[in-house]
């Protein structure tokens, strides 16, 4: 298997907005990619484009599956993890319930998840939707990694979390890049340096630059693709 | 043109066998005359809905409500109060307004789903009401007959006349179009369709819907009252069960959806089709030769309500365009907007870039 | 004081038929985005299956085991028609709410035509156990034996479907799914079964809910148009309730239940409104959609 995600020529048209006019791109296997771009431009569409939940054409291969006519929920089952923007903890079910529903099997990961974050365990009955933002972060991420799957799929996991929680999470995204494939939509820089391996970069609705993290040490570069200043 | 070939037709007495629905194989019958009546009453109550439910986007599961509103007040004018013609039809219509005023403004507040219930429940509120018979104005259950003695002779019911009330059918047809044609080609027309394609937009730019919702509400409500009036002049009599019930409200959406909503001509069409079916079903279901046909044949095939909606599950499956959407994708050649409505469309849209 | 517990006794019985009718709906709503319309067919034909049981097997069996199996009839005729009507007609549309709604409404016309056509608008009448059309004292108060079946019914309905959807796992999907039905399935699973589930259960508590109307209210006669008449009442009581609450359903229900009966023995007889309960159930509608258009305890909008 050469690369885990394979996209090409991606199209996305939503209520006569033409959000992605030919995304192409390929995910290496192992270690984590980096999806960058400014505002809006399209990076979670993106995402919920590979895993068909929005209509669209192209090609998308997924672990080595041609899966633009499949189902969601077959894509999925491939072993495809998924952390949305908007986290989409299920806050009717309890956090144990939350948990249980995203088991594929017999062999899911309760005690290493339990071990990253104890507090799932503390709160297992508790109705996920009495959580703080950050809890609920750690309920999204923790179902996303509960079968050990082979590709995650995450998007901003630090939007809106403390610079501790940042940094906890970027701690335990690195211990699972190193049995995965991780394509990380971020926008804090520092994370970004810090994990990725390689870098695309959307803007227009398509990939405007494709390379390695290290390109994000170029600041006038950074500053033209993103529109920030760089991080120090 | 098609109208005039309608409007021809009373004067025609040619005797063509199998396809008309009156009793009587002659084209200019009684039987014939009123048939085509009712199509066309119905097929302007169905445009008038069409600028709601295919053109706003609004589904209203109530318009029976001002049909029905439509045929009793104009009864009960005629009848119980002995108020002359124009008297008559002037309150009907001034109490249908208001009525879809308050109502509308009610119902609108919520949307969707919500707002499909509370319409539908508003119209189930009145046929109770109308059953009710309060101080005895509707006649509940047994229904009322209109008096012919405050209506112009050419209008109350001997035989002679029934041309007369084919014309004016004809003529509300006609008018009916004529005003939805002319609204739905306007700024507001482009309006309704801003609505029913993307809302949020529109409450963004600092146009608030709920003005021109309610307009297409009132406007589709007033046509579907007048409807009413016409109705009781072909029928003559107004029973609940026939006027009131929510099978008026189904056959009207269906009517819409199997011409093709939002298309102005395939409400018509679908309309005329299913009308001129139904009449036509139960003529074939009481022939001699029928009645010979063994139970499971003949039993579906006697209910035009069977008949009527299997076809409408058909086309809500495999034709969802309707008629229309056929005819559509048949033709190769599109026909161009019109200019005036591509210019109304480029104001809207300047609007909206701004 | 016996005229008092009678009311809120048949209230209550009202309201649990009303449950049994709104739950289904509610959840078929809430998990799918469907109103539909082929509830009412769905509680026409249960009615009809537990007639047809009981009028076609043999009268050996006695008059309480029969209505036991009109009742097995009932829940299973319902629930079959629910899942043909899922498998058939809604899975083609999926992605076409509009579409689907419509094509209830569509089915619900056909077949009732059907009815109409082979049963014209005549009533067959259900045989029943003699224990039913009789009633029990209590207190100074003649309560009608059929209310107590039709709330045990309806409790019975309740306890089962809360834990269903509390202690099993398709349960769980399912209030999953009424909340973010694209998210349970970005976690790889098939949601399309949970429709279907959701409308055979709605199916069978629809068709319990029609035979109880017509041996509770309409004495022991199932006619076509039936269904639909209490349909209109099922969607207020959603739609009051909040769509695609359980709990909710079942508070509405109760309420809805109330205040029909309520109104039609303190203001059916000065009025002259014979229907003064079906309009003010109306206006309870309208009240709690200016107020609260969630509904009571609505999670979707």
């Amino acid at each position: 298997m050469k690369s885990a995600l394979k996209v090409t020529d991606l199209q996305v048209a939503i209520e006569g907005s033409h959000i992605l006019q030919g995304v192409t791109f390929e995910v290496p296997v192992g270690g984590v990619t980096a999806l960058l771009g400014r505002n809006g431009v399209g990076k979670t569409t993106t995402l919920r484009a590979i895993l068909g939940l929005v209509p669209r054409s192209g090609a998308v291969q997924v672990l080595d599956h041609d899966v633009i006519e499949w189902p969601t929920f077959k894509i999925v089952r491939l072993g495809v993890g998924y952390v949305p923007e908007d986290r989409d903890v299920f806050s009717a079910l309890s956090v144990e319930e939350n948990l249980r529903l995203a088991e594929s099997g017999p062999d899911a990961r309760y005690n290493d998840i339990y071990q990253l974050f104890p507090e799932l365990k503390e709160r297992a009955r508790q109705r996920a939707g009495t959580l703080s933002g950050g809890q609920q972060q750690m309920i999204s991420i923790a179902r996303a990694m509960l079968n050990g799957w082979p590709l995650l799929l995450v998007d901003e996991p630090s939007k809106g979390l403390a610079p501790r929680l940042v940094s906890e999470f970027a701690d335990v995204l690195e211990r699972v890049a190193q049995h995965a494939t991780v394509l990380l939509v971020e926008q804090n820089l520092s994370v970004v340096k810090r994990l990725a391996k390689d870098i695309v970069v959307l803007d227009h609705g398509t990939v405007v630059h494709t390379g390695s993290a290290r390109d994000l040490g170029d600041a006038q570069l950074v500053r033209q693709l993103l529109g920030v200043a760089g991080v120090a | 043109m098609l109208l005039l070939l309608f409007a021809v037709v009373p004067l025609v007495g040619w005797h063509v066998p199998w396809v008309l629905p009156g009793t009587l194989d002659v084209v200019n019958s009684t039987g014939t005359l009123e048939v085509l009546a009712l199509c066309f009453m119905f097929a302007g109550i169905a445009l008038g809905y069409d600028v709601m439910f295919g053109f706003t986007g609004l589904l209203s599961l109530g318009p029976v409500l001002y049909f029905a509103s439509g045929v009793y007040v104009f009864d009960i004018a005629l009848t119980r109060w002995q108020w002359p013609l124009f008297p008559a039809l002037a309150l009907t219509l001034v109490v249908s307004f208001v009525l879809a005023l308050v109502l509308g403004a009610i119902a609108l507040r919520v949307d969707g789903i919500a707002f499909a219930m509370v319409t539908l429940a508003f119209a189930q509120a009145f046929f109770y009401l109308i059953e009710d018979n309060p101080h005895n104005l509707t006649g509940g259950d047994t229904g009322l007959a209109v008096s012919n003695l405050r209506l112009p002779s050419i209008l109350s019911g001997a035989v002679a006349n029934t041309r007369s009330i084919y014309w004016i059918a004809l003529a509300f047809l006609v008018v009916t179009y004529a005003v939805v044609w002319l609204v739905t080609e306007s700024v507001t027309g482009h309006v309704f369709v801003a609505i029913r394609e993307n809302e949020a937009r529109l409450n963004v730019l600092g146009i608030r819907p709920f003005r021109f919702k309610l307009a297409s509400y009132v406007l589709s409500s007033l046509i579907a009252s007048a409807g009413g009036v016409v109705y009781l002049l072909i029928i003559g009599t107004a029973v609940p069960s026939a006027v009131a019930s929510t099978t008026v409200t189904l056959s009207v959406l269906i009517m819409v959806v199997l011409g093709g909503a939002g298309t102005r001509w395939g409400a018509v069409a679908g309309a005329i089709i299913y009308v001129y079916l139904q009449q036509y079903l139960l003529k074939i279901a009481a022939l001699p030769s029928f009645t010979t046909l063994p139970a499971p044949l003949r039993v579906p095939l006697s209910q035009p309500q069977f008949l009527l909606g299997a076809l409408f599950v058909l086309f809500v499956i495999f034709v969802p365009g309707g008629i229309a959407g056929l005819v559509g994708r048949l033709s190769t050649k599109r026909a161009a907007p019109s200019l005036a409505s591509r210019w109304r469309d480029s104001k809207v849209a300047k609007a909206i870039e701004k | 004081m016996s005229v008092f517990l009678s009311i809120t006794f048949s209230g209550v019985a009202l309201g649990a038929i009303y449950f049994l009718a709104a739950s289904g709906l509610s959840l078929i709503y809430g998990l799918m985005d469907i109103l539909n319309f082929a509830h009412g067919l769905f509680m026409t034909l249960g009615a009809y299956a537990g007639w047809a049981v009981a009028v076609h097997l043999p009268s050996s069996i006695g008059a309480p085991g029969l209505f036991a199996l009109s009742v097995v009839a009932a829940v299973l005729g319902g629930a079959l028609a629910a899942g043909i009507t899922e498998v058939l007609f809604i899975r083609p549309l999926y992605g076409r709410p509009v579409s689907q709604i419509l094509v209830t409404i569509g089915l619900d016309l056909a077949v009732v035509g059907l009815l109409l056509g082979g049963f014209g608008s005549n009533s067959v009448r259900i045989p029943v156990p003699l224990w039913l059309i009789e009633a029990t004292k209590v207190g100074s108060a003649n309560l009608p034996n059929v209310d107590f079946l039709a709330i045990a019914l309806g409790l019975a309905v309740l306890f089962s479907l809360e834990w269903f959807l509390r202690r099993t796992r398709y349960g769980i999907i399912i209030r999953a799914g009424v909340e973010n039905r694209d998210m349970v399935s970005a976690l790889g699973i098939d949601v399309g079964k949970a429709f279907t589930l959701v409308f055979v259960i709605g199916g069978a508590m629809a068709g319990l809910a029609g035979l109880l109307y017509a041996v509770v209210f309409s004495g022991d006669l199932v006619s076509p148009l039936q269904g639909d008449s209490l349909l209109i009442f099922a969607f207020i009581v959603v739609v009051i309730g909040g769509l695609g609450s359980i709990r909710g359903s079942a508070l509405a229900a109760l309420i809805v239940g109330f205040v029909q009966d309520y109104t039609n023995l303190y203001l059916g007889g000065h009025s002259g409104f014979a229907e003064v309960g079906n309009l003010s159930v109306v206006l309870l509608l309208a009240l709690v959609l200016e107020w609260r258009p969630r509904g009571l305890m609505g999670s979707v909008a």
